[in-house]
């Protein structure tokens, strides 16, 4: 029996559902409470379950994220919200040197049960300061664990999942997708939480990504079908670990990967999927494995240059073309990385099924300038429609 | 008091002393290696605190927490071979030094991150009191923490939500090696928890009568609902910060004075190192020798052949200690995994 329901109402379900079903399950955070949450996540639930389960927090991400961490210790299950993952930096000591960590340093004496929500990406011109991913930061951390939903389906399944685990996990929510529609069954048997999922077969390349990216990516295979390239798209629900079986199955398949991400490029998480199915999967590949993802640049709050700091959907298209592109499509692979072309306002969320998030959007401006990012295929003849080769930012991104 | 509890406060205090001198000699040696954080000249707090709580109730401590799990009543043997990094340590090998956790006896763990333990100790209250329990939390940190922004922050949600959590600060006056008149705008510790609703008082940390008493009527406080306590510990460490600092950034007339106020040492009348001079205890002020220790004595509670007594017992516990740390085996790389993945049971995994 399923539904259809908003991303943000299928993670009010899920926390509704725990809640219910375990009297050891408490949220808190900033607004949690009586303002029934950022993005709506915790309605209705305050008056459903009170103060003392569900907590309004002042505005402390690094103690009321420690509060999370002392109360797994004492055998409660905490879900605590981080407003956005920029405030969750506050909030590292208690993650990365407690949640992390005392488990393993107290000799296996302590479960730690802790969830925390984090909404996360670039969404509409929030700054610099509201605009970050921030995966890499926590996926090196050992102890942690890290659960990246694209769908509602996924954000019900594994917030559930989070909460019934004894381990620390952080549930990384795109404020893109908050108010995505998708259909969920409340009933349906869940995979595991860690396990990749193929949202689209094919057998020219394998596009892996993860979050809201792995939507764009489903709409850019979509694109690229019409032009004969069948992708396939592995959405990996999880970055730590990282469903590798999936991937590795697939690749042997397509013999050509492209990682796509939001976040910023250098030292990013496409960086491990890359290196690690370079490795693994070194004889299947007939390309070396590409990265398409954000630029290593601090988010504009300009709409069009914001837009342009991030893979857009012909952005991914381009890039899985070039790779495909026999023999020279390889050569050009090695000598260079795809890299973002500017897109007009309109393409920036092209084909991606959502509504406005709770933050206010700012139509940019008609006479905002247009970034003129180089584009690296470019010069080696690749169809590039949206992008004209051209001296600009993206050109250092590339060093 | 009780003759009985004062001799197990005096018991606590020189097995602590006793325990810390000899895992000084075993870093000495290179049986103990990383950071050592030593208690003495701090005894009479963790004594003091520690012996008034429940067993119900729990502790948080930092990394300078040996003497707070011995005096818990985790056994000295477990403790030396947790600092040896064994694999019989309270940890499993895994903590070391600075991380000694005790699940059993809700000793929940030593933090080397200086103010972390304060909302560690938040959580935990919290949920003592959102399962309505009648126990408290005991959560102790340093001089050095007031300034962390977890201390304030912790101080505002538990006196917002009357949360049963004991606030102790051990007090002796250095931040790592920055005194407290270099470090802090308000030297008094205790009076900032009055910016966040909490009762608090300062007391002689020297005087283990006083820290014990103090402490009682705390956790009185608490297990009858009247929310956090704070108690403010004046003391001071005979040494450096840790091993591997000679604190020598304190004057030696200071050291000289705080170490003649040393309790143990007052308390069965034997000074094994010299007192200062009257010249140099003019200049730090009056003197302020053996509070406690000369109304122990003088009340008839110890008698000479009792000190000996209770000093050969906690040495024979210490060396019983180190033998047993000294021969149990290293830990495993597959015990590492082990504790790496102790919590994987309940998900089907990848």
């Amino acid at each position: 029996m399923s539904e259809e329901l908003l991303y943000w109402q299928a993670l009010n379900r899920a926390l509704d559902a725990e809640l219910a079903a375990d009297a050891s399950v408490f949220t808190l955070g900033e607004d949690v409470g009586l303002y029934g949450g950022s993005y709506r996540v915790t309605e209705g639930l305050y008056a459903k379950y009170g103060e003392w389960r569900v907590r309004d927090t002042p505005i402390s991400e690094g103690s009321f994220t420690g509060l999370g961490v002392g109360a797994a210790l004492a055998g409660l299950r905490p879900v605590v919200e981080i407003m956005t993952i920029n405030f969750m930096l506050l909030a590292l000591d208690s993650i990365i040197n407690g949640a992390a960590k005392i488990p393993f340093m107290s000799g296996g004496q302590f479960s730690m049960p802790l969830v925390v929500r984090v909404p996360g990406g670039v969404a509409h011109q929030l700054g610099a300061q509201h605009s970050q991913r921030l995966e890499h930061t926590i996926m090196n951390v050992p102890g942690l664990r890290i659960a990246v939903p694209s769908t509602p389906q996924d954000a019900y399944w594994q917030l559930r999942q989070a909460i019934v685990s004894d381990e620390p996990i952080i549930l990384l929510e795109h404020e893109m997708l908050y108010f995505s529609k998708g259909q969920v069954d409340v009933l349906a048997e869940a995979p595991p939480i860690h396990r990749a999922v193929v949202r689209r077969e094919g057998h020219d390349l394998t596009i892996v990504s993860y979050s809201r990216h792995a939507i764009l990516s489903q709409n850019a295979a979509d694109e690229l079908s019409k032009e004969g390239i069948e992708a396939e798209v592995i959405d990996l629900r999880s970055l730590k670990p990282i469903d590798w079986d999936t991937c590795a199955t697939s690749v042997e398949k397509t013999h050509r990967v492209l990682v796509v991400e939001e976040d910023c490029r250098f030292a990013g998480a496409g960086a491990e999927i890359a290196a690690t199915l370079a490795e693994r999967c070194f004889d299947s590949l007939d390309a070396p494995v590409q990265r398409l993802a954000g630029l290593d640049m601090s988010t504009p709050f300009n709409g069009v240059l914001e837009a342009a700091t991030i893979p857009q959907v012909p952005d991914i298209v381009a890039a899985a073309r070039e790779l495909c592109r026999p023999t020279q499509g390889n050569k050009a692979a090695t000598k260079s990385t795809p890299s973002l072309k500017p897109t007009s306002p309109g393409q920036a969320t092209a084909g991606v099924t959502q509504a406005a998030p709770a933050a206010p959007k700012t139509a940019p401006s008609e006479t905002a300038p247009v970034p003129k990012a180089a584009a690296a295929a470019a010069g080696k003849g690749a169809p590039a429609p949206a992008a004209k080769p051209a001296a600009g930012p993206a050109k250092g991104q590339r060093r | 008091m009780e003759r009985d509890t004062l001799h197990r406060l005096l018991r606590d205090m020189l097995l602590s002393r006793a325990f810390e001198e000899r895992a000084a000699e075993e870093y000495s040696k290179g049986n103990i290696v990383g950071f050592l954080h030593l208690y003495p000249g701090e005894e009479a707090v963790g004594a003091g605190i520690i012996n008034a709580a429940e067993p119900s109730d729990y502790i948080v401590s930092t990394y300078r927490e040996h003497a707070h799990a011995l005096i818990r009543g985790t056994p000295a043997r477990k403790v030396m071979a947790e600092l040896l990094g064994r694999a019989s340590g309270m940890s499993g090998g895994m903590g070391g030094s600075m991380h000694l956790f005790d699940s059993k006896r809700r000793f929940m763990g030593g933090y080397a991150i200086v103010g972390e333990s304060c909302p560690i100790a938040l959580g935990i209250a919290y949920a003592v009191a959102m399962r309505g329990l009648s126990e408290a939390v005991i959560c102790f940190f340093g001089d050095g923490a007031v300034n962390q922004g977890t201390f304030h922050e912790t101080l505002n949600m538990a006196g917002l939500w009357r949360l049963p959590l004991l606030f102790v600060c051990e007090n002796n006056h250095y931040a790592i090696g920055t005194e407290i008149h270099r470090h802090s705008a308000v030297v008094e510790v205790f009076k900032r928890a009055a910016a966040y609703n909490i009762p608090a008082e300062q007391v002689d940390g020297m005087d283990v009568q006083k820290v014990f008493e103090a402490a009682r009527r705390a956790l009185d406080r608490i297990h009858d609902g009247g929310g956090p306590q704070f108690i403010e510990c004046k003391t001071y460490r005979w040494g450096g910060h840790s091993m591997a600092d000679p604190g020598t950034y304190r004057p030696a007339v200071e050291v000289k004075a705080y170490k003649a106020w040393d309790p143990i040492s007052a308390a069965i009348r034997e000074v094994e190192f010299r007192y200062p001079t009257q010249a140099e205890l003019a200049e730090v002020g009056p003197d302020n020798i053996g509070h406690l220790t000369a109304h122990m004595v003088e009340a008839g509670h110890l008698a000479e052949a009792e000190i000996e007594k209770l000093k050969k017992e906690v040495q024979a516990v210490v060396e019983d200690a180190a033998q047993f740390a000294l021969q149990s085996p290293q830990p495993t790389m597959e015990a590492a995994w082990a504790h790496m993945n102790c919590n994987r049971h309940h998900e089907v995994l990848i």
